[in-house]
């Protein structure tokens, strides 16, 4: 299928480099989201719509699943332990969920302290979890879609350069009515966005039209 | 804001020289693991002394200087732990940025564990052990269940009593590291379990970099293949530390560790 036209899209969107967005999906809608220039890392969060409390776990996801890295077919768990969506498509094959969002603070600390002065996911993140009553607070270890983020068995930690190419997406069907939290990345000090960010697509769809 | 070549290409080079110095020269330069009868706290240092029965948690107030030494007084336990900055909650550990700012998940001595804010929360400045869990995290509800065969008492259900009886609450709860939990991964990336790397008695000291609160959590870790036998209690001993000096291993360990024990200092300067 084309990512270009998806008829039957319910709501498309272009969220532009560098930007947040949101939005609550329902119980059964999915949400495409498309990596439109390739190598970009798209950061989410996502919170029970009716009670904001319960909201992704990644450690309780990585338990449940038994391995490290997000992929087809992978349960997207809460802190209460239910299943909040699932990965249903997936064309990138590569997603982390161990490596968290970048902060000006961790900028500072990981590339030096001119860097704390650069655009980062938690401001993004701060901002778009405003319009919905939630603060830094409620920000918990997040999904970095289309980030590679190899973890080898000695422990070693490394973002490397992403394998999306253009047009990759990734589908997350809705378990429940989740509020759904974006930032497209702004790094680039490191090359989870090849350095240079870039736009990104995401469409929603109905269960019946999946 | 559209990157030049040029910027990208001097990111590219400032990205690789920090990944080679953390990831080839930094493990080198570590301090080796403490002997299991090493680094014996005096008498006088000690300010507190806990025993945590298997299943329970403890909360512990730890100032600037202190250190909180945790015991794995059977060799079958493991030891889950969270922690808020004392004066502003919303500052807490971050699992995340842990891993990735030392460019490793192997936590162990001469390492740190980072605040969400680029600080040290607390360094690791002794340990037997050297096998901790980062990614996976503690025991909840249903992990327990399925281990058991019925509900028992899990670390999820702990953090939130804990968190509760300080004013806080679910929101509040990070991802947390589990001590004496020797996780490691296949190529695959699936989880395993390290069998050999536990001992009786083996212990981490950790120091406080800031005034903090700490919950510990004396449950199986959920991968823990020996539960439900996986229980013993833990002992936790908080005591007066040396600070952090100019060149202090964990402090010079990497230019990473250096720029976020800058920050931190800056709270108390």
């Amino acid at each position: 299928m084309s990512n270009q036209e998806i008829s039957d899209a319910l709501y498309t969107c272009d969220i532009p480099s560098e930007r947040p967005w949101s939005r609550v999906l329902r119980k059964g809608q999915t949400l495409r989201i498309i990596d439109s220039e390739g190598q970009q890392a798209v950061d989410a969060l996502l919170y029970c719509a009716d009670d904001r409390s319960e909201r992704y776990s990644s450690q309780d996801t990585l338990r449940v699943q038994g391995s490290a890295y997000i992929d087809l077919g992978t349960r997207l768990i809460s802190n209460k332990g239910r299943v909040m969506g699932r990965i249903t498509a997936d064309t990138c094959g590569r997603h982390d969920t161990s490596a968290g969002c970048c902060s000006c603070e961790s900028n500072a600390v990981r590339f030096g302290e001119a860097t704390k002065y650069q655009h980062a996911c938690r401001e993004n993140f701060i901002l778009e979890l405003s319009k919905h009553g939630l603060t830094k607070r409620d920000i918990v270890a997040n999904l970095n879609f289309f980030m590679n983020v190899p973890i080898d068995p000695s422990g070693k930690f490394t973002v490397v350069d992403g394998i999306s190419a253009p047009g990759n997406y990734v589908d997350v069907t809705a378990d429940m009515d989740v509020l759904f939290v974006i930032s497209n990345c702004p790094q680039v000090n490191n090359p989870c966005n090849g350095f240079n960010p870039t736009p990104i697509r995401v469409v929603v769809r109905d269960a019946a039209a999946v | 804001m559209s990157q030049t070549q040029q910027q990208i290409e001097a990111n590219r080079r400032r990205y690789e020289e920090l990944r080679a110095a953390g990831q080839e020269l930094t493990p080198k330069g570590l301090p080796e693991p403490t002997a299991l009868d090493g680094a014996p706290i005096s008498p006088a240092a000690v300010i507190h002394r806990e025993q945590v029965p298997s299943g329970w948690y403890a909360t512990m107030r730890l100032r600037r200087g202190e250190a909180l030494r945790i015991v794995d007084d059977t060799g079958r336990s493991s030891v889950s732990l969270v922690g808020w900055r004392e004066e502003d909650t919303s500052e807490r550990i971050n699992c995340a940025d842990t891993v990735k700012i030392q460019w490793s998940a192997a936590v162990g001595k001469g390492r740190v564990i980072l605040s969400d804010m680029g600080r040290v929360f607390v360094s690791v400045v002794e340990d037997s052990c050297g096998a901790h869990d980062l990614l996976v995290g503690g025991s909840t509800p249903a992990s327990t269940l399925a281990a058991f065969g019925e509900r028992g008492r899990n670390t999820q259900e702990n953090f939130l009593a804990a968190a509760s009886k300080i004013g806080l609450d679910v929101r509040d709860i990070p991802p947390c590291v589990t001590f004496f939990a020797p996780v490691s991964l296949d190529e695959a990336g699936r989880f395993r379990w390290q069998e050999g790397r536990k001992r009786p008695g083996d212990f981490i000291d950790l120091r406080a970099e800031m005034n903090l609160v700490v919950v510990a959590s004396n449950c199986p870790h959920p991968l823990d293949p020996a539960r439900p036998a996986a229980a013993g209690p833990v002992t936790l001993i908080k005591h007066h530390a040396a600070a952090a000096a100019t060149d202090d291993p964990c402090r010079t360990a990497s230019p990473e560790a250096a720029r976020a024990f800058a920050f931190t200092d800056r709270l108390f300067a």
